[in-house]
């Protein structure tokens, strides 16, 4: 097998000048004293006494100062079921904007301080995202809104309850709206309706800033349905994704991608996985994960989608397709589709009605409908109506609305014609928002009644048609806020409080037996005992009016504009979560900010491109790009993989001020360049034109952090390969057999040190890490790892211990994506502990590398000499643990005594100065192997878990104890993997405790070679 | 002769003693009461509520027996006391209006075997009336005799510096007065204090000294082994887990749980000190000798839930106790008390010390690490008994071949960094 060369960015490949210069240092930076002061001094050695001598009696006289006298506040009432320093677990679910993940929420002492994925739902089984392991954090936002406000002014309830009720009751017969995001509550849409039928003419109108109205109209249109069917990515062995990001954006990508990854789990013995084949402008984190990948313009969306329904049988004629690789790889796909008959799926990401009804057409050929799509129980994800939205946005301008009601949405900010929102707002009598933040449509609303966060709630949550999930108060509300569900029950003068209401409901469902309620609660989930059979609907669409009105669709200008969302931002809800603006996108490894994506091609008109000094310097050319009347100037980034005629922008930045602090005046806002084509809203705009404004703007991109210097540390071959010859992966390491059969023991002098009771190993299998980056998040949460905002990032400061590598290979234009977690790998031999002059990082007798961080001196020698670049140190004091108080570094709030609520009690926070890296959980451990003492049996495989493994909706992540035969791990490293298995620089004899297992690619063999032949051209 | 008889009698004593013994217990009791069972039994269910020797929320137990009529009544009280008041036992009716008409917990879970373990129990214990305990004042003697040693080696060691300071000047008079005969010139005499040699040595030995007594110092810094600070209520220990042997457990529940031990809740208090209004105990006096009315702090107990003795009520809200932390730990280290109390059946007393002796509650240990360590290095983990360690296959097998007798907390990774700091 040939060695593919993989980078991160060209100018690794290319070894550059400049590139050397950074890595030869490990530390970005100059170190201040090498560059002044201190050295030159006329008398540095009396300096030298001189601080010496203060510092030792100012030490001396602060630690000699009375030892603080400490209290103990036991309860007065001590609550039944809380043990203090013992975790509770509540049984909750997360469904902001429709996305549907059950969830368990940890608590500790009252407070909520981790989410995980329920298990029990048969749906999602336990898998969560980046956004869902942030949403703890968002509890304790400072940003929240803390009391009701009229006119900006605090209030009571009392008094908002008066003054709204008055003008309800003013209204004379105009109609009021509530304006709300997707909700999946039924029990809240009741409530709702009962509102709005003591008003005449009322409605409810649902917004989604991030629309997929096209895909509910096409399906009204081809299955007389408006619903979103449920999928089963699980079930397919050919997908085809026409632009729909599933495993980072599209619908639910928990769900999504946990039902991917059982296709893409492969071994030697059966060596079976999906072929995914995907269509897009830019570079999505599904595309990243695609075997055969395909760029083509937005504007071409529709002529693709044609293509493939033609290729696949459907009596249309498609407009011709320029670029031949496409054409290609449409017909590829079509044969694959045709070949899996009932077994393949083809998804789409657009919002345009007629090529949702076109890839429905498709479905219906290849069979997937009642295999991969089911109708039988249809999921609610998104229900919003463009449509509607436009003509209320209409009517308020008109002046014919009384009242508006604003829950969960935002248009003020996202919606396209934001201004003609907003003047809108202002004619109408009764402007009411419930958001829960002082967003930029809160702003316009003179009543503010801010609704509970979600972990304070009550509610019911139906993500598919009978399949139930429920939220519960996991601490009482933080703040004089109020559930929308109470305040509508008042306004419409029902003395219920929403939680009786939600529970007589329920009771009243569940056969009037209050401990199937309770049980409800406990579990989190209802769903049908059996799981109902997969059910199809027959395909009923104007195939040939779609195809017409695509065919006579305005082809593009000269440049075209995509927008897209992030895998942490999202629609931008979420976007004040300083965890989630420093998780680094899992493409582009930007953070804290959004930018002009373009190809190295387009670049090079900007005389920029990849391989020179780009990705060294921070500090980007800003372009300004113009679309009909609108521009907006944001830094330049080069992306590897996007359509050389394609500027994409990320969509949720850019927000007011008031939003938060970590959101505020970051990025720009790129909604205004969304456009309503009368149906729908479209998320891309086909004529852009982009001109270089001369100003540069910094991007803190992790990018170019750690490198490896084109050491080979990813292992990949094809299916077909593998099929062959499944042990030619690994044939590099037959060479370390030379030393003997036995690597560990024979390769070294020293004699070989056995771990007597446990020894902890981790596999990660980089076939089914998708990149997602909930990992990092889910660790973050666990460990109290510091956020440390965008400056410090750009100085390679960041203190994420577990990252994801991405790493391209191949052509520029076309680059192949491989996503490597990287953490601590806990060698067994590890260099970083040789060289501590103070013996502050060791080995335990489980195997862990582990950091006593009160022994730390930072000399920084253990992160010189880590050859995987996973130890971070503390520059500045991120957390408040310093004695000066003036040494904190606050980015956003993360140290006000609101958001350190969110600390894991379990783990120390580290201050100024101190190394730190993964630990491998080991408060999980150890209160794991706590509880098997107690109980008097050995550890239990499984029962130890790691916050990443827990997060990983695709189980790419599996932890255990490799000295038990019967374990997991045991198993793949000695029986069932064998042949994918391997230690990254194994030959380093640095003894890793964490495996991965090799990328297949289910692709052909022959046009790897090509496209590297390529490459080496390209640059020769 | 009258010494080997009395040699005899003593070499047999204990012998005769147990015949007798087997002679009479076979028909004292028709069954095998085991009454350290019933301790244990007793401090889980009834000290709460109970003693032997004193009135708490319940009467006091020595000689309940006797007061029933009836065992078998006795059995159905506890089992289900409400249905033999039902049943207008006068006794019982009688009791129930003499304690508040509070009623008895059902306990429905004990077995008669369990009942009469506990009634066995009873019976040794109300034998050891409580009087003032002799304390034996070995401890202190024993550290007195140390320091003893230490400073009489001191005078010795100064001793003999002198002595040695001496004979060196002798010895250089004399090599003088030697060298003065041969005739060959010396140097004059420098006296003592301006000899360099000498000044270098008091130097390095007042440096020696001043640096052992600075770094013992700056070790001890933040320690505070014997740490007594005054609490807002004068709790005393003593009274409540020594004279009246409440299980520490009982108020400390967190201890078998948790990390954390648990300052028990007020609701706790008040369990017993709703009937248990007025101290009656031994006189309570502070460190400082100060007298102390034990009635007057259980007043303040009052105070803080906000009940009303006279009414038997809660009259206002409660307020939290703010006692005063005496162990403290640094932040950085992790300590769980359910490892050391269930995994490692460490006795409370082992890192509290006596606490039943203390009516103030002062730190026992330095809390240091060196401490920790090395408990860690000298005891022995639950081996053989918790199947826990099944997984060490090695020193299971060394067990057996006889290489070791014993696996201690280091051998199964005790002393590791990240057993404590994470």
């Amino acid at each position: 097998m040939e060695q593919k060369k993989y980078w991160k960015g060209l100018e690794e490949l290319h070894n550059t000048d400049a590139h050397q210069e950074i890595v030869k240092n490990e530390f970005s930076e100059e170190l201040p004293f090498e560059s002044e002061g201190l050295l030159n001094a006329t008398t540095p050695r009396r300096d030298f006494l001189k601080y010496l001598g203060f510092t030792t009696a100012a030490a001396a006289i602060a630690a000699s100062c009375e030892t603080p006298v400490r209290k103990a506040i036991p309860y007065v009432n001590k609550p039944d079921e809380i043990t203090p320093g013992v975790a509770n677990y509540y049984a909750s679910s997360y469904s902001i904007d429709g996305e549907y993940v059950p969830l368990v929420v940890k608590t500790r002492e009252g407070r909520p301080i981790k989410l995980e994925g329920n298990t029990l739902s048969s749906i999602t089984n336990g898998a969560t995202t980046a956004k869902v392991q942030g949403a703890v954090l968002s509890l304790y936002d400072t940003a929240r809104l803390r009391y009701p406000s009229i006119s900006g002014s605090e209030t009571t309830w009392a008094e908002l309850d008066k003054q709204v009720s008055a003008a309800l009751a003013g209204l004379g017969g105009a109609p009021a709206v509530i304006l709300s995001s997707t909700l999946l509550s039924p029990s809240t849409k009741k409530v709702i309706g009962e509102f709005l039928a003591k008003y005449p003419n009322s409605r409810h109108v649902v917004y989604d800033p991030i629309s997929y109205s096209g895909m509910l109209q096409a399906n009204e249109a081809s299955y007389g349905k408006r619903v979103i069917p449920s999928y089963h990515f699980e079930n397919a062995k050919v997908v085809v994704s026409l632009g729909a990001d599933f495993l980072g954006t599209w619908l639910n990508p928990a769900e999504y991608a946990q039902q991917f990854g059982q296709t893409r789990k492969i071994n030697a013995e059966k060596p079976e996985m999906s072929k995914h084949f995907v269509f897009e402008s830019t570079m999505s984190l599904t595309g990243a994960n695609a075997d055969e990948r395909y760029t083509h313009r937005p504007s071409e969306a529709g002529a693709v989608a044609l293509a493939l329904l033609a290729a696949v049988g459907g009596n249309v004629t498609a407009p011709a397709i320029a670029d031949k690789r496409v054409q290609e790889g449409i017909q590829k796909a079509a044969k694959e589709l045709k070949a899996n008959n009932g077994k393949s799926l083809v998804v789409s990401g657009s919002n345009d009605v007629n090529v949702q009804i076109i890839v429905n057409a498709i479905n219906n050929i290849v069979g997937a409908n009642g295999t991969t799509i089911d109708f039988a129980s249809p999921a609610n994800y998104r229900q919003g109506n463009d449509a509607e939205m436009a003509k209320l946005v209409t009517d308020m301008n008109a002046g014919n609305i009384g009242a508006v009601l604003v829950y969960g949405a935002n248009p003020a900010y996202d919606y396209y014609d934001a201004a003609k929102f907003a003047e809108g707002l202002k004619k109408v009598k009764l402007a009411v928002s419930f958001n829960e933040r002082k967003d930029e449509t809160t702003e316009l609303c003179k009543f503010s009644a801010p609704d509970h966060h979600f972990l304070e709630s009550w509610n019911d949550v139906e993500g598919k048609t009978g399949y139930y999930s429920f939220t519960q108060p996991t601490i009482l509300p933080l703040f004089k806020t109020r559930s929308v569900q109470d305040t509508l029950l008042t306004w419409s003068g029902n003395p219920t409080t929403w939680a009786d209401y939600l529970k007589k409901e329920w009771i009243a469902k569940l056969g009037g037996n209050e401990s199937a309620w309770d049980k409800a609660l406990q579990d989190g989930v209802i769903e049908p005992a059996s799981a109902p059979a997969l059910g199809g609907a027959s395909f009923n669409g104007d195939v040939a009016g779609a195809a017409s009105k695509i065919s006579s669709a305005k082809k593009g200008g000269t440049y075209e504009l995509v927008l897209y969302e992030k895998v942490a931002i999202g629609n931008g809800k979420l976007a004040n979560n300083p965890w989630l603006q420093e998780m680094p996108d899992p493409i582009t490894r930007a953070t804290w900010d959004n930018y002009a994506c373009i190809s190295n091609t387009l670049a090079k008109k900007f005389s920029t491109q990849l391989g020179d000094d780009y990705e060294i310097t921070t500090d980007k050319k800003v372009l300004k790009i113009k679309v009909g009347g609108k521009e907006i100037e944001l830094p330049l980034l080069i992306l590897p993989g996007i359509h050389p005629d394609v500027i994409a922008i990320a969509l949720g930045y850019g927000h007011n001020e008031s939003f938060g602090k970590a959101a505020g005046n970051i990025g720009k806002n790129a909604y205004p360049f969304v456009s309503f084509n009368g149906q729908t809203f479209d998320y891309f705009s086909t004529d852009a034109s982009v001109e270089a404004t001369g100003a540069k703007a910094p991007v803190a991109l992790t990018q170019t952090h750690n490198s490896y210097e084109g050491r080979p540390i990813i292992k990949e071959t094809t299916l077909e390969e593998f099929i062959k010859n499944p042990k030619e992966v690994n044939e590099d390491r037959e060479e370390l057999k030379k030393f003997g059969p036995d690597f560990r023991k024979d390769a070294t002098l020293y004699p070989n040190y056995t771990y007597p009771g446990i020894k902890w190993g981790m596999s990660i299998d980089l076939n089914t890490c998708f990149g997602c980056g909930a990992c990092t998040i889910a660790c973050q949460a666990e460990n109290n790892v510091s956020v440390v905002g965008k400056e410090e990032v750009a100085k390679a400061h960041e203190m994420h211990w577990i990252r994801i590598d991405r790493y391209f290979s191949g052509d520029t234009d076309n680059p192949e994506v491989v996503f490597q977690p990287m953490l601590c790998q806990h060698c067994d031999n590890a260099p970083c502990e040789n060289v501590c002059p103070v013996g502050a990082t060791n080995h335990s007798s489980e195997g862990i590398n582990q950091m006593a961080y009160n022994r730390c001196i930072g000399t920084r020698y253990c992160a010189n000499n880590c050859p995987y670049k996973v130890r971070r140190l503390n520059w500045r004091d991120w957390n408040g643990a310093d004695s000066f108080e003036n040494n904190l570094y606050d980015v956003a709030d993360m140290n006000d005594s609101l958001t350190r609520m969110v600390l894991n009690p379990d783990v120390v926070v580290r201050s100024r100065g101190v190394m730190e890296k993964c630990s491998f959980c080991v408060q999980r451990l150890q209160d794991a192997k706590l509880q098997a003492k107690k109980e008097g049996h050995p550890l239990k495989d499984g029962a130890a878990k790691t916050a990443c493994q827990q997060a990983c909706s695709a189980g790419a992540i599996v932890f255990g104890n490799v000295n038990d035969k019967d374990s997991e791990i045991f198993k793949i490293r000695n029986e069932k993997q064998t042949e994918r298995m391997y230690y990254v620089l194994e030959e380093t004899h640095v003894l890793p405790s964490i495996n991965y297992l090799a990328k297949i690619r289910n692709k052909d063999a022959a046009p790897k070679a090509e496209s590297a032949h390529k490459e080496e051209a390209h640059h020769a | 002769m009258y010494r080997r008889v009395s040699i005899l009698l003593r070499k047999h004593f204990v012998s005769v003693l147990i015949l007798c013994a087997s002679i009479v217990i076979p028909f004292s009791s028709v069954k095998a009461a085991d009454p350290a069972k019933g301790k244990a039994t007793f401090q889980t269910n009834c000290a709460s509520c109970h003693n032997v020797h004193k009135k708490l929320t319940g009467p006091a137990l020595a000689g309940v027996e006797g007061r029933w009529s009836d065992k078998k009544l006795l059995h159905q009280w506890i089992h289900n006391s409400a249905s033999v008041l039902a049943s207008g036992d006068k006794y019982a009716n009688q009791l129930f209006a003499e304690y508040n008409k509070q009623a008895m917990p059902a306990f429905a879970g004990l077995s008669d075997g369990d009942i009469d373990d506990i009634l066995a129990y009873i019976q040794v214990e109300e034998k050891n009336v409580p009087g003032p305990k002799t304390v034996p004042g070995n401890e202190g003697k024993a550290e007195g005799e140390g320091a003893d040693n230490s400073l009489l080696f001191g005078i010795i060691t100064l001793i003999l510096a002198v002595v040695a300071l001496i004979l060196m000047q002798i010895n250089s008079n004399l090599n003088k007065l030697a060298a003065d005969k041969d005739g060959v010139p010396t140097p004059d005499p420098v006296p003592f204090y301006k000899n360099k040699a000498y000044l270098a040595l008091i130097i390095l030995v007042l440096f020696m000294v001043g640096g052992y007594f600075t770094i013992n110092g700056a070790i001890n810094l933040g320690r505070q082994k014997n740490y007594m600070p005054e609490q807002p209520i004068f709790y005393s220990h003593k009274v409540h887990a020594g004279i009246n042997q409440i299980n520490c457990l009982y108020c400390h529940a967190g201890a078998e749980k948790s990390k954390i031990a648990m300052i028990p809740s007020e609701n706790i208090c008040m369990n017993c000190h709703k009937a248990i209004k007025e101290y009656s105990g031994p006189e309570l006096v502070t460190a400082e000798g100060k007298k102390v009315n034990g009635t007057a702090e259980i007043a303040k107990l009052y105070d803080y839930v906000g009940w009303d003795p006279e009414k038997a009520a809660y009259t206002k809200p409660g307020r939290p106790i703010e006692w005063t932390k005496i162990h403290n730990l640094p932040d950085h280290v992790y300590f769980n008390h359910s490892q050391h109390i269930v995994a490692g059946k460490q006795q409370c007393q082992t890192c509290h010390g006596a606490i039943t002796e203390m009516d103030e509650v002062h730190q026992f240990a330095d809390l240091s690490m060196g401490w920790c360590i090395n408990c860690h290095r000298t005891t022995k983990v639950q081996f053989a008994d918790n199947n826990y360690y099944s997984i060490f296959e090695k020193l299971h097998q060394e067990m057996k071949d006889g290489k070791i007798d014993s696996v201690t907390v280091e051998m199964v990774g005790g002393t590791d960094c990240q057993k404590c700091h994470y």
